[in-house]
């Protein structure tokens, strides 16, 4: 019984009857298109980028933090990988190149917010645009063409096959991580002790200062992971690419249950989020409608999205 | 000391400390024996906080010396307190809301191997640290619920828990531990700290409410101004005894008192309540009287003042100002000129980062100019008036509020209220953290105020003051406001033994 009654106060269960329910919905309207199985495939694999930047983000908003630099951040590492398999690396080692590119990016970000006690929000605020410079900056401004080496074969599902393409198992180990991570190890409690109570947590001895600093690492290199699918899907390393996409990425881990003042998440919940993002989009355009309905659509899900959580939280 | 059988657990000696020109404390001493309940006694702003500080390690002395069993003892972070032993449960329960109950108790020693947390020893361990601090037979608590969802009797004996298991613990210190609890849950908080004292612990216990110390405690050390007053035995002395030690204060500042003649009635509550505080409130307010409220931390005054002013809800009663009946928002107190100074002078009272002219003409920009628009030249010129007249010492109307000292801003809060045209005002701590010197202005102003037949109804804790400004005090104690009697039948002693009756 009581596992049944907390099973209906995990936080992400509406927005996964949503899911549902707009899925049908959208199966209803547009039966011959949006409910073959090659759209279902399309949609997972458009939600991988956001889906593995959104674990990290969903480690970083637990703690009580923000990162508005992730779509800089995926387009920095898109030339960086490009670059590193135009100097004549393998794919494996520009996959590395690319997925520690986020990861120092990271550090950097955590140790800005550690270090100088800025807010996070300013921090990346800040980051967002030198990790942009930087990227246009490598890439003299132009689109970096490069061959891909295979690395493409990542985000391609094979014509006539239903097997999932390697990015969408990515997603699917990184949620995994993430919701282990968070719910059974130490760190994880730690992070979720920091962004419930900051002060308390360090009464217990957790430093604050370390969190932090680990935290937005390990978010970076997902980002970094993120951005070797984005290379993957675009085959070129493109310094304009993914603008604005941490407000997506953001949107993933707020409908999924995540609260901007810390302490509540789940990477499970993000995941819900994301695909839910993916299905508006999908399909609205197996609707035929133009982009501006999908934009107006999106939003208005996300501030349902949060009066939700909201009635929840104070019926409690 | 009485006793020199059991050699002292912890002794402190001649602790002092100073925030800027303010002595929080000046040579205090304190001993505790090993499995006694000492209870800390003193008035608001004796110094007990500032010595619990010290004591857990938040805080350092500027001079003065510790021993722990026979060491020197001077933590510099609470962290090392507690590793010596030294536990400290704070008046707020101190919890991540968003772990659950076990999680929150063995926070930041979560058992486990290769960075996972080991479930089942963390149940058993939390258990175990509960069963501790629940008296026996009592059911455990469900250790997987939401730490954010219990009620606050559970929450405090979830920190006692925490405080317990994280290191051996040999000292306790409980700050005002009941004042969130109900009787049932307090009743429970005793009998966890007899089975405590039984195993040796020394408690060191503050509370307000002396019937509780009597039943409990042992020993007792009295502040007073931040100076060490009297220790002793609690069997053998009188409540009387206590109050006179924490009370008898010797202050003589000026307060003012001109000529009153009361006027018509402007407020009057009919048990009134609020949504937790108050419970129940009466009382009548004329022009051209100032009417105190007495009472200890957390007894709902501050909570009746902004119900009066509409910031809480009324939950039931009645309330009139003026000719309206029933509650109203602050925007319609204040069209009606009723004006509150609040006791949060950073956090509501001032807008801190605007100039001293905007925070004196904020209520009522209409004066500014018309159609909306503001005239800088007159904003200043109007503020440059109030500033002079209040004595308000600063270097003109475009100064940040945040750059003035406290008694300076709180002038300030004063001169947007007579700018806004209140004759009913309702003040909160109007003098904490101010001066003696701008005390002194202060009540001078309000003297003033209510000999031009203004209405004031005042909080305040500190009891020489409602004594020397009041025409009548009334007490308010656990949510519920007492008969208002004249100043003039009051003194400290009587008022503090109503309040923590």
């Amino acid at each position: 019984m009581i596992e049944i009654r907390r099973l209906f106060r995990t936080p992400w269960l509406g927005p996964l009857l949503a899911l549902c329910l707009l899925y049908v919905l959208f199966t209803a309207l547009a039966p011959d298109t949006f409910a073959r199985q090659s759209n279902l495939l399309t949609m997972l694999r458009q939600t991988a980028v956001v889906g593995i930047a959104a674990v990290g983000m969903t480690f970083t908003i637990v703690l009580g933090g923000i990162d508005l630099s992730v779509g800089s951040a995926v387009a920095l590492t898109t030339v960086m990988v490009a670059e590193s398999l135009r100097a004549g690396m393998g794919p494996v080692s520009a996959a590395a190149i690319g997925v520690l590119t986020g990861g120092v990016l990271g550090l950097c970000n955590g140790g800005l917010v550690a270090g100088l006690k800025i807010s996070p929000f300013i921090v990346t605020l800040g980051t967002m645009s030198v990790v942009r410079g930087v990227a246009k900056g490598i890439a003299d401004e132009q689109k970096i063409d490069a061959d891909p080496r295979g690395l493409d074969a990542l985000m391609r599902s094979h014509s006539g096959s239903l097997a999932l393409p390697p990015g969408v198992w990515l997603m699917l180990a990184a949620t995994l991580f993430g919701l282990g991570l968070l719910t059974y190890s130490k760190l994880g409690r730690q992070i979720v002790a920091v962004g419930s109570n900051a002060e308390t947590a360090r009464l217990c001895g957790i430093s604050l200062p370390k969190t932090t600093l680990i935290v937005y690492g390990l978010s970076g290199l997902l980002v970094g992971l993120a951005g070797v699918l984005e290379f993957s899907t675009l085959t070129v390393g493109d310094p304009t690419d993914s603008v604005g996409l941490e407000l997506e990425v953001i949107a993933a881990v707020v409908i999924g249950g995540g609260s901007l003042s810390g302490g509540q998440g789940s990477a499970s919940g993000t995941l819900v989020g994301a695909l839910l993002l993916t299905v508006i989009k999908a399909g609205c355009t197996h609707l035929g409608f133009p982009n501006w309905v999908q934009e107006i659509f999106t939003g208005f899900i996300i501030v349902v999205a949060m009066s939700i959580d909201r009635l929840r939280k104070r019926a409690r | 000391m009485s006793d020199g059988a059991a050699p002292a657990l912890l002794v402190a000696l001649g602790l002092s400390k100073s925030f800027g020109a303010t002595k929080a404390l000046a040579d205090v001493q304190l001993a505790l024996q090993p499995g006694e309940v000492h209870a800390l006694l003193g008035e608001n702003g004796a110094g007990k906080s500032t010595l619990l500080k010290i004591l857990a390690g938040t805080q350092k002395a500027d001079s003065g010396t510790m021993e722990l069993a026979g060491l020197a003892y001077a933590p510099s972070t609470p962290q090392e307190a507690q590793a010596l032993g030294v536990a400290f449960v704070s008046q707020e329960p101190a919890l991540c809301p968003d772990l659950s109950v076990a999680e929150n108790i063995l926070l930041g020693a979560l058992p486990g191997r290769f960075g996972f947390v080991d479930r089942k020893e963390q149940w058993r361990r939390a258990g175990a640290a509960l069963a501790r601090v629940l008296p026996e037979g009592a059911p455990l608590p469900d250790l997987a619920q939401r730490a954010g969802d219990l009620g606050q009797g559970d929450r405090q004996l979830l920190c006692l828990a925490r405080a317990l298991a994280q290191a051996q613990c040999r000292i306790l210190i409980l700050d005002e531990p009941t004042s969130t609890l109900n009787s049932s849950e307090a009743e429970r908080l005793f009998s966890v700290v007899r089975e405590l004292k039984k195993g040796g612990i020394a408690i060191l216990y503050v509370s307000h409410f002396l019937e509780e110390v009597e039943r409990i405690a042992d020993r007792y050390t009295v502040l007073r101004d931040g100076k060490f007053v009297h220790t002793g035995e609690l069997a053998g002395t009188t409540r009387s005894e206590l109050v006179k030690r924490m009370a008898g204060r010797d202050v003589h500042e000026l307060f003012p008192r001109s000529a009153r003649t009361p006027g018509e009635v402007v407020l009057e509550l009919s048990e009134l309540s609020g949504k937790k505080l108050p419970i129940s409130a009466s009382l009548t307010l004329r022009r051209g009287e100032v009417l105190g409220i007495a009472g200890l931390l957390g007894s709902g005054r501050s909570e009746l003042l902004r119900a009066i002013f509409g910031l809480d809800a009324v939950k039931r009663g009645t309330l009139r100002v003026k000719a309206l009946v029933g509650p109203a928002t602050p925007r319609r107190r204040l069209a009606q000129g009723v004006g509150l100074l609040s006791e949060d002078r950073k956090g509501e009272g001032l807008a801190e980062a605007l100039s001293l002219g905007d925070n004196i003409t904020l209520s009522k920009l209409e004066s500014l100019g018309s159609f909306g628009l503001v005239s800088p030249a007159r904003r200043d010129a109007i503020a440059r008036g109030y500033l002079s007249r209040l004595g308000v010492r600063a270097r003109g109307p475009e100064q940040l509020a945040r750059d003035l000292s406290g008694g300076n801003q709180q002038k300030l809060c004063f001169a947007r209220l007579l700018h806004h045209g209140t004759d009913v005002l309702l003040l909160d701590e109007p003098t904490r953290g101010v001066d003696v010197g701008s005390r002194a202005d202060l009540y001078r102003i309000i003297d003033e105020l209510a000999a031009r037949g203004n209405a004031v109804l005042m909080v305040s804790s500190y009891l020489p003051e409602l004594l020397g400004v009041c025409d009548r005090i009334a007490v308010m104690v656990r949510g519920r406001l007492g008969a208002a009697r004249p100043a003039s039948e009051r003194s400290e002693h009587d008022l503090l033994l109503e309040a923590t009756g």
